[in-house]
């Protein structure tokens, strides 16, 4: 037969052997469950829709990706593109009224989590699934103590006795790099910056050494150098506690420096995958290409106007059957208004949702 | 970068000495506040005086001492007399020859009872139905706050003496010599207050983003309003509960007056100017006194209430 396909499937075997070897070094009792289930969070077909009066809006419209075992995965878009809904969802978080997950399956370890009872799922969040929100102004409770707040998942989901907590809860606090984190420990938010209660609020979501870590917008409510620092803590522990991260960023520069693996999404829908170098290199869809060029660059004229992609996105009540980007994009043509292209493979897992860009496109 | 962060630790700690609690910033700015701090010591001064005024009166509140009406000739003895000194009845007597001064040291027990437990009843009440409307909003908040709402508009006096006559037989009546019946039917009437102050701070806090931040570690809902969002709301409830003693002392003085609740011998404030009524012209000082007490009582706790809610508003924080 052909060599080729002889090749394939031993090459897939010393992938297979290496894995195996990486357990053995590792024999941590979660790297076995990566044997059995292959991927951490399964979203297949995920469509998260709001019931207004205005009408339904499809904030989340049949979303499918995967994130596997330690892995970080990007989600970027503009703001309203449904990136947070997402992960709502994954939380099951959304406001219920109006929001509610219509369709799809979300598999968290191989469990369906939207079906969960809402019991066992509060059992998952914060233990299994930690959360960083995007302001850490107001989502530290401004009458508690922060040794508090962090020792609160650990109380709620850990049977420690509360010497072993409070413990847990300082050595949390110097690994997330809060100084002096005994005295720190009866402090109130108000008494920390801004920086330091993103820090706090990392302590809390990492408290119960979550297998994901969704982590949404964590650095925009922050200044540019703490955004450095607060990246390299979440890169850092992360990598530490083996934990999957979901970050959710409109900033694809950020995105590129923390992530395995980048979903782009826009309207509601994921329109362009892939890994950060072919997203980079080659990315297959305009609105990529807008992002991407609404970076500022080193090499940008002083002084010179910042590029922006034109318009606004969609209101997500009534969508044609369109690819929803074409308003704004500079090579529409008539099929793009007519109907909606599927996310089509381009090279490996690189996928994007784009007539022009196919292989018989008219975009080179 | 490590060199920075030591050398920030140092006036962070500066920083975090200098700060204090949300409650110590709200006593200083209370301290500020001279009526306030005046009511709130005359409010002192009545409740110890509701614990220790049996024990250093005089006179037992119902010994009559005959031999000074006698000698006054069948009347009440006038205050500050020179008979009054004389018998040690300083502020004179009722037409029974029992001590007056004794008698409002009795009904200054009487009266801050009301004060006390008419509040746990309205906290025990109020807390929980506004918190359970205001958290779950929708059909159970319409519904509580319908309750809510027909308890307002049904007249207080009514249901406090319908309330005083069904039960006036049983064993609940009966408790404390009459009392307990009268502190419960005015707490039932007046939790609507802060209920729909619970409610309402609910219906904000819930929204804030700190609470889905605790739904998002997994805490349970009866957790996060009790130690979330109960603690957040607790400052419009201390004022408003501290608004409500006058409230519940005037009440009580008003059933007392009308002849329900406390039982002759015993004597609150409000019993107290209802026997005196009758000798009003003759001999001012039976109402006069219990009068005068009611209205100490009544702007001491007014004043301590507006000064808390100047202290515990966020608003004002660092001014003044």
């Amino acid at each position: 037969m052909n060599p080729t396909v002889d090749q394939a499937p031993t090459a897939e075997a010393a992938v297979d052997i290496s894995l195996q070897d990486h357990l053995a070094i590792e024999g941590h009792d979660r790297d076995l469950k990566r044997a059995k289930a292959e991927n951490l969070l399964e979203v297949r077909n995920l469509s998260t829709h709001f019931f207004t009066p205005d009408g339904v809006v499809h904030a989340v419209d049949d979303v499918s990706f995967t994130l596997g075992y330690g892995e970080t995965l990007g989600l970027v878009g503009e703001s309203g593109c449904g990136k947070t809904v997402t992960a709502l969802s994954i939380s099951r978080l959304v406001p219920d009224p109006p929001g509610k997950i219509v369709s799809g399956e979300i598999l968290f370890e191989g469990q369906d989590v939207v079906t969960l009872p809402s019991d066992a799922m509060r059992r998952l969040r914060g233990k299994e699934i930690g959360f960083i929100f995007q302001d850490p102004v107001t989502s530290l409770n401004p009458t508690l103590t922060i040794g508090y707040q962090i020792a609160e998942p650990i109380r709620q989901h850990m049977n420690l006795p509360s010497r072993a907590a409070k413990d847990r809860v300082v050595e949390l606090l110097s690994k997330v790099g809060i100084p002096r984190p005994k005295d720190r420990y009866g402090d109130y938010p108000h008494q920390f910056s801004g920086g330091m209660r993103q820090r706090v609020m990392i302590a809390i979501a990492l408290s119960c050494d979550p297998k994901l870590l969704l982590a949404d917008e964590p650095t925009t409510a922050l200044d540019v150098t703490i955004q450095a620092q607060i990246l390299e803590l979440i890169q850092r522990l992360s990598e530490e506690f083996k934990t999957a991260v979901l970050l959710i960023t409109h900033d694809l520069g950020i995105a590129a420096g923390m992530c395995d693996h980048i979903n782009v999404m826009y309207a509601g829908r994921i329109v362009e995958t892939g890994t950060v170098d072919q997203l980079y290199e080659n990315p297959r869809m305009p609105y990529s290409w807008g992002l991407l060029d609404s970076l500022p660059r080193l090499d940008d004229i002083r002084g010179g106007r910042l590029r922006t992609i034109e318009g606004l996105p969609p209101l997500l009540i009534n969508m044609p059957d369109a690819c929803r980007f074409n308003p704004r994009c500079a090579y529409t043509r008539d099929i793009c208004r007519e109907k909606e292209p599927e996310l089509t493979t381009r090279e490996d897992d690189h996928e994007a949702r784009c007539w022009g860009t196919q292989s018989d496109g008219w975009i080179p | 970068m490590a060199t920075r962060q030591e050398s920030l630790a140092p006036s962070a700690s500066l920083i975090a000495r200098r700060s204090s609690g949300v409650w110590r910033d709200a006593f200083g700015r209370l301290r500020k506040n001279k009526l306030a701090m005046v009511g709130a010591v005359i409010a002192l001064g009545l409740l110890t005086l509701g614990i220790v005024g049996p024990m250093i009166a005089p006179w037992p509140y119902q010994v009559q001492d005959q031999n000074a009406i006698i000698e006054n000739g069948y009347h009440p003895l006038k205050p500050f007399a020179q008979l009054a000194w004389d018998t040690g009845h300083f502020l004179g007597t009722d037409e029974l020859g029992r001590d007056l001064f004794s008698r409002l040291l009795d009904g200054a027990q009487i009266s801050m009872s009301v004060a006390l437990v008419v509040q746990v009843v309205v906290l025990t009440i109020g807390i929980p139905i506004g918190a359970l409307a205001g958290w779950f909003g929708g059909r159970t908040d319409n519904l509580l706050m319908r309750i809510t709402d027909i308890t307002y508009a049904f007249p207080d006096l009514l249901l406090i003496i319908l309330l005083s006559i069904a039960f006036r037989e049983t064993v609940f009546g009966k408790a404390l010599n009459g009392l307990l019946l009268v502190f419960v039917a005015i707490g039932l009437t007046s939790w609507v207050t802060v209920a729909r102050l619970v409610r309402g701070q609910l219906l904000s806090l819930k929204q804030m983003e700190f609470v889905e931040a605790a739904r998002a570690l997994g805490v349970r809902d009866r957790t996060i309003i009790s130690r979330h969002l109960l603690p957040n709301a607790i400052g419009p409830v201390i004022v408003a509960i501290t608004l409500g003693v006058p409230g519940a002392i005037l009440a009580e003085a008003t059933l007392a007056y009308i002849g329900i609740g406390v039982q002759p011998p015993r004597a609150s404030w409000g019993s107290l100017i209802n026997e005196g009524i009758r000798w009003m012209r003759s001999d001012t000082h039976l109402v006069l006194f219990p009068a005068i007490a009611i209205a100490t009582a009544l702007i001491a706790f007014t004043f301590l209430g507006d000064g808390l809610r100047d202290a515990l508003d966020p608003k004002l924080k660092g001014k003044q």
